[in-house]
């Protein structure tokens, strides 16, 4: 029987995200994938969460379907106290666009936008105003330190500074839930603790945030660790 | 959203320049190729002289052989012979009337150093001016009168005024034609009437003529021809012969204001046939039209095989538009990640579907304006190969054919994003965000 990291009072803080029994296959012609097995997992509002695991684990299918990208075979899953399992996709992107961040290990930054553009994506696909936009951005980029860099192109940028962008990105929609995938995978130690510094920071200002990492020293700062080995995820207790 | 999405297609069509510059190209050849077709087809389909088009008519006589029509379909000859033209200007049944035929002249300007040319002539009666509603400059028509007389009149063109006079009011000066000395009644303001439906034998999309002369000298100086002369038996010999004869060479036109008016003359028509008939001529069943200014354009447009040549221009955009097909795919394709890393930051399929849609209508856009260019080419290439006087109102771009051309590049390149940016926003948010 897989260990289930679905202890909570619920008495205690709101619940955020809640999966029960979700698996996801992927099939071709002739294989069959089983990325996720019986995944229970419940976050409260406030927590932050590292997922461990090897290199094809099912960490980041863990994340895409938190993060509403992908679906799931079976199980429900709730985001904010609303069922996205059977949400158009219209809804879900609505819902995505309002209550999660996103921050890649690969940056992802629009190579052609400049830092400002890019932060302001999000905005965009929520109708906020032009001024309002504006400020926000601007406030944002302040936040990680990049406001003087507001025209520059993601390329005239350190890996460091690329990542406090896509931070800055994830973070500009005020989401209640940030999803990094490694976000410090690409980067030296020194810059890497900067990034830390700057999640933890977003921690602190209320944010949820579940990172995917294979960096002991982020899994430290974590309020609860959580591992996937073959799909199946378990949650550490130190 | 559009300001964005075409911030965004502007910077993408930079981004793949080259890819995008093939696009264009492959949508304004497209556009060129049908537009300059449809601009000709334009054209021709104008109503020339909309406010009265319904009430002249072209009359045609079957005086064919008994033994097969002129057509494989059973209409008239389009023309008249000598003998019938002449008979029915005599009549004078309708409100107006005139037969008319093309003729040409050799011009003898008047100084020591001036050099003959040639003009392109047209015989008629005084009817023609008043009932085609040709303007003038100076003077007028000839009078009725002299429409069966002698007297050696003639108006011009203004084009031939300017450069027989300067451009001066020429009334009642000479003007050298065939070495005989005829007097200026009339200069024609400008008229270019598109197309020119009242003689489609000497090219439907010609200027009309440089000097027009009363339609009696035909024959009192025996003018020469100009213009199809279609005989379905022997003329005999001799000028003579010939006016007697049933070739069919000579046009005619009447206005007729009302239906009543069409009605009888008409049966004047048949009248005149059974007479005829009585003297062995027209041995083929009654077969009298009367077809009105757009009829006459449509029987014979469709001759001249233009709704083909649109069709084959069409044919040559759907080619250009597949290829477009392809690009897109390429290109958006390449931004797949994008794709998907903008839906991870919220945006719909429908947003993304419209950004790209956009984008294509950008290419479109792009095309259609080089399309513009590239069908003003395409009938400049047009002019090369015809005689570019007889055929410059139909190779001139017309307003609307611009608009349309824009458009249909717009549309078409819309077409051609359907697919691409449909398969381009089903790829998995999820497979392209971690690759790129």
């Amino acid at each position: 029987m897989p260990l289930k990291c679905a202890r909570r009072d619920p008495r205690e803080e709101p619940l955020l995200l809640k999966m029960q029994n979700i698996a996801k296959v992927y099939r071709t012609d002739t294989v069959e994938t089983h990325a996720l097995r019986e995944v229970d997992l419940v976050v409260d509002e406030g927590d932050l969460i590292a997922v461990a695991g090897r290199s094809g684990s099912g960490k980041t299918t863990l994340l895409n379907i938190a993060g509403l990208l992908e679906t799931f075979d079976t199980g429900t899953y709730s985001l904010d106290g609303e069922d996205v399992s059977r949400l158009s996709d219209h809804a879900r992107s609505r819902l995505r666009g309002e209550k999660i961040g996103f921050v890649f290990q690969g940056f992802n930054l629009i190579p052609e936008l400049s830092v400002f553009d890019n932060v302001d994506v999000p905005l965009r696909y929520r109708g906020i105003r032009a001024s309002e936009r504006k400020e926000r951005v601007h406030a944002m980029l302040e936040t990680v330190g990049l406001a003087g860099r507001a025209r520059h192109l993601p390329a005239q940028l350190s890996g460091g500074q690329q990542q406090r962008v896509a931070i800055a990105r994830a973070m500009v929609g005020e989401p209640r839930f940030l999803l990094a995938d490694e976000p410090t995978g690409n980067l030296d130690s020194e810059t890497a603790e900067g990034v830390i510094e700057l999640l933890a920071a977003m921690h602190a200002r209320g944010t949820t945030i579940i990172i995917v990492t294979h960096d002991r020293s982020v899994a430290a700062r974590a309020s609860r660790v959580i591992e996937i080995a073959d799909g199946r995820v378990s949650e550490r207790d130190d | 959203m559009f300001a964005y999405y075409v911030r965004l297609a502007l910077i993408s069509m930079r981004k793949d320049a080259v890819i995008s510059l093939l696009m264009v190209c492959a949508i304004a050849l497209g556009i060129g190729a049908c537009m300059a077709f449809v601009n000709i087809s334009y054209v021709r389909g104008w109503d020339p002289i909309p406010h009265k088009s319904d009430t002249l008519f072209a009359v045609q006589l079957d005086n064919w052989s008994p033994h097969r029509p002129i057509t494989a379909d059973g209409r008239p000859p389009p023309q008249l012979t000598y003998l019938d033209a002449t008979a029915l200007m005599a009549a004078r049944r309708a409100h107006r009337q005139a037969a008319m035929t093309g003729t040409n002249f050799v011009v003898l300007p008047h100084g020591e150093n001036a050099r003959p040319f040639d003009a392109r002539g047209r015989a008629t009666y005084a009817d023609f001016f008043a009932m085609f509603d040709v303007p003038f400059l100076f003077g007028g028509a000839w009078d009725a009168a002299m429409d069966e007389g002698s007297e050696q009149v003639a108006v011009l063109s203004r084009q031939t005024n300017d450069r027989l006079f300067g451009g001066e009011d020429s009334i009642g000066r000479d003007v050298h034609l065939n070495g005989r000395v005829f007097r200026v009644h009339g200069v024609l303001a400008e008229y270019k009437p598109t197309p020119k439906f009242y003689d489609p034998n000497t090219g439907f999309n010609s200027a009309p003529a440089d000097i027009f002369v009363p339609f009696a000298l035909m024959a009192s100086m025996r003018l020469s021809r100009s213009g199809n002369t279609s005989c379905w038996k022997p003329a005999g010999d001799g000028f003579d012969a010939f006016l007697a004869s049933e070739c069919v060479w000579i046009q005619f036109w009447a206005e007729l204001r009302d239906a009543e008016e069409k009605q009888r003359y008409l049966a004047y028509l048949d009248n005149y046939v059974n007479d005829q008939k009585r003297l062995g001529r027209f041995e083929r069943p009654l077969n009298n039209r009367l077809r009105d200014v757009n009829q006459w354009i449509d029987d014979h447009y469709e001759d001249e095989g233009v709704t083909l040549l649109v069709g084959v221009g069409v044919m040559f955009l759907l080619v250009c538009v597949l290829n477009t097909v392809g690009l897109l795919l390429a290109k958006f394709f390449a931004k797949a990640p994008e794709i998907g890393l903008r839906r991870a930051l919220g945006a719909s399929r429908r947003a993304l579907f419209a950004q790209h849609m956009v984008e294509a209508g950008c290419v479109g856009a792009a095309g259609g304006a080089l399309g513009v260019a590239a069908t003003w080419l395409a009938l400049r290439g047009i002019s090369v190969l015809f005689n570019e006087d007889e055929v410059s109102e139909m190779l001139t771009f017309h307003g609307p054919i611009v608009a349309g051309a824009v458009a249909l590049a717009i549309v078409s390149a819309l077409a051609a994003g359907v697919y691409p940016t449909w398969r381009a926003c089903n790829v998995p948010a999820a497979s392209v965000v971690k690759t790129q």
